[in-house]
């Protein structure tokens, strides 16, 4: 760098430039938010859902699991999980988990939950999945 | 050492790599869960396993970093910390609440754990990387405090230097945007949004101005390269990084609900980011070519050098390969993610702390380095935990490639299982890449206890 560019400068740009972006950010952000009700379905949240949701978190699902792709990548994607097993498949599958697991494979724990607390589950699953989110992922493998 | 008060330092460095190692042993666990499935299952399953090592990831990072500032705001503020009391009541605090933390993980499932802790009071749990109990997150946050106070004060009562002040921006950054963790809206893409505020603005932000002032310190010790060069071109360096940074969150807003414009944002901005940790990895490359000094320390100026090169590798170059929208249409959620965030978070923030720790240890131990003994020892495990990592991301690249192509785009696209059974031969090569690292690792510990004639304090 030559000695006409001094520290201060480098300075000035810095902040100039982090407060720039920044707002530009939030700017963004902030339009997101107008458009988001058209998008994350926000209408149909029924408390079965927030239950659902609320499961989801406590059994730490994004563990193993993704949600529209983020979390682990050791169990597989449940955005669209209602898709490929339909709502009385997945339930079957998670009650029907062996408590000791499956010799040799990757198991889900066996998590006991009540046929009010599967119902919440799928709601929840079923609400993530009618989310517009720009039609991912590519097939219903997840 | 220049300040009686930097010696507060030396516990958080010690945690620090004590914790690096639980981190590494829990991923071997978690390797080979990738292919005995049923390892340690139902004691210890994948997710808990998972929990820990990201957990501990974070945690230790958080000692190496409040250890460095520990070290370094005293002498670049070329006065005593505000309070060295504060500081080690604060870190025995933070470790007994993260050794707690963990315990919890790991004695009781993670529903109990929940209702234990107080959950119902406020959802705070259950999202990656923040799973940690409520107590956990406000103990999180009365550190942090305490932290930036004692920090803050002590550079506000000495010299304030442009390396003080970008580590100040960097740590206040730090605690502001972990307060989003408490945030967590029912709506799950509003949730989803504003955890990246937290984790996105955390390690492709505020926690690369950390590392640059890390680092440009580091180079000034070791080189004796003039101040006014480093620092200017530190504010270059955390100039590009916020300039690409901040927008580039929008790299994660592409299938989460949000406004497909974050397609464009999100691609074009996250494109430009590999550029700051090309600037750094020139900058270290440069001070060091242009040094003025022979410092004894050979091992600091490879991890220096190394930081630059591996964060450039690892966040850079393997952050781009899939940040374009119509890439990560097909890559998202895959091993490739997994390979970019192991090479990222090695390159970048684990081995600037050796840095700092390999730099800032011999000084606090009274020798201005170690022997050279115990500095080829070190520099042998900069390279087997170097190339094991590199290896790491290979093979969970090449897995990554096989699962896109097996699942998402061939025209029979198999399910997920179907495809893991097929690609677990590299994550085998994995696992033993891993074990590598793991022998790196005891070797960089062993190179502590290695005597010989030590260079005498400066």
């Amino acid at each position: 760098m030559s000695g006409a560019f001094t520290k201060s400068m480098a300075r000035n740009i810095f902040y100039g430039g982090t407060i720039f972006f920044f707002l530009l950010f939030l700017a963004l952000s902030f339009d997101t938010h107008s458009q988001l009700p058209k998008r994350d379905m926000r209408a149909n949240i029924t408390p079965q859902i927030a239950e659902g949701k609320k499961l989801w978190e406590v059994n730490n699902c994004i563990g193993c699991h993704t949600l529209m792709g983020e979390g682990a990548y050791f169990a597989p994607e449940l955005g669209n999980v209602v898709v490929r097993y339909g709502d009385e498949g997945v339930k079957a599958f998670i009650k029907s988990r062996p408590k000791e697991g499956i010799p040799g494979r990757r198991s889900m724990p066996q998590f006991n939950f009540t046929d009010e607390q599967l119902d919440a589950i799928v709601a929840f699953l079923k609400h993530v999945n009618s989310i517009n989110d720009a039609n991912w992922p590519p097939n219903s493998q997840g | 050492m220049q300040f009686k008060s930097q010696a507060v330092a030396k516990p958080y460095f010690i945690a620090a790599i004590g914790l690096f190692v639980g981190q590494i042993l829990f991923g071997l666990i978690l390797g080979l869960q990738y292919v005995l499935g049923d390892f340690l299952f139902p004691a210890i399953p994948f997710n808990v396993a998972r929990m820990v090592h990201t957990n501990l990831l974070i945690v230790w990072l958080l000692f190496g970093f409040m250890g460095g500032a520990y070290y370094m705001i005293p002498e670049e503020s070329e006065t005593e910390l505000f309070s060295p009391k504060l500081a080690l009541a604060m870190f025995w605090i933070f470790l007994v609440a993260g050794a707690l933390t963990i315990v919890g993980y790991l004695a009781v499932p993670y529903a109990t754990l929940a209702e234990l802790t107080g959950n119902n009071i406020l959802e705070t749990m259950g999202r990656e990387f923040l799973e940690q109990p409520l107590p956990t997150k406000l103990g999180i946050v009365v550190v942090a405090l305490a932290f930036l106070f004692n920090i803050t004060l002590t550079v506000l009562k000495g010299k304030k230097t442009s390396i003080s002040i970008v580590l100040l921006l960097g740590l206040w950054g730090l605690a502001v945007f972990f307060l989003f963790s408490f945030y967590n809206p029912v709506n799950v893409v509003l949730d989803k949004f504003f955890w990246w505020w937290t984790v996105h603005l955390w390690v492709e932000g505020v926690w690369e101005l950390i590392l640059g002032s890390f680092l440009a310190f580091v180079l000034i010790k070791t080189t004796g390269v003039d101040r006014e060069v480093i620092e200017k071109w530190l504010y270059v360096i955390v100039t590009l990084t916020l300039i690409t940074g901040i927008i580039g969150t929008g790299h994660h807003y592409f299938w989460i609900g949000t406004p497909e414009y974050w397609q464009w944002w999100g691609s074009i901005f996250s494109a430009l980011e590999p550029i700051p940790f090309f600037a750094m990895t020139v900058f270290a490359f440069n001070m060091v070519n242009r040094r003025r000094r022979e410092h004894p320390n050979k091992a600091a100026v490879l991890w220096a050098l190394g930081t630059g090169v591996m964060a450039f590798l690892g966040a850079g170059v393997w952050g781009f390969l899939h940040t374009l929208a119509p890439v990560n249409y097909y890559t998202h959620g895959t091993q490739i993610t997994a390979a970019h965030g192991h090479m990222a978070f090695y390159g970048a923030y684990a081995m600037v702390n050796l840095m700092m720790i390999s730099y800032a240890m011999p000084i606090l131990r009274g020798r201005a380095a170690n022997s050279n003994k115990s500095q080829v020892l070190e520099m042998w495990s900069f390279w087997l935990m170097t190339v094991a990592i590199v290896f790491i991301t290979l093979f969970l690249t090449a897995a990554g490639i096989l699962q896109v192509w097996l699942q998402r785009v061939s025209d029979a696209p198999l399910p997920f299982m179907v495809a893991q059974d097929k690609i677990a031969l590299f994550y085998w090569m994995r696992e033993w890449a891993g074990v590598a690292f793991l022998i790196g690792l005891i070797v960089y510990i062993a190179s502590f206890f290695v005597g010989g004639d030590e260079k005498e304090a400066a």
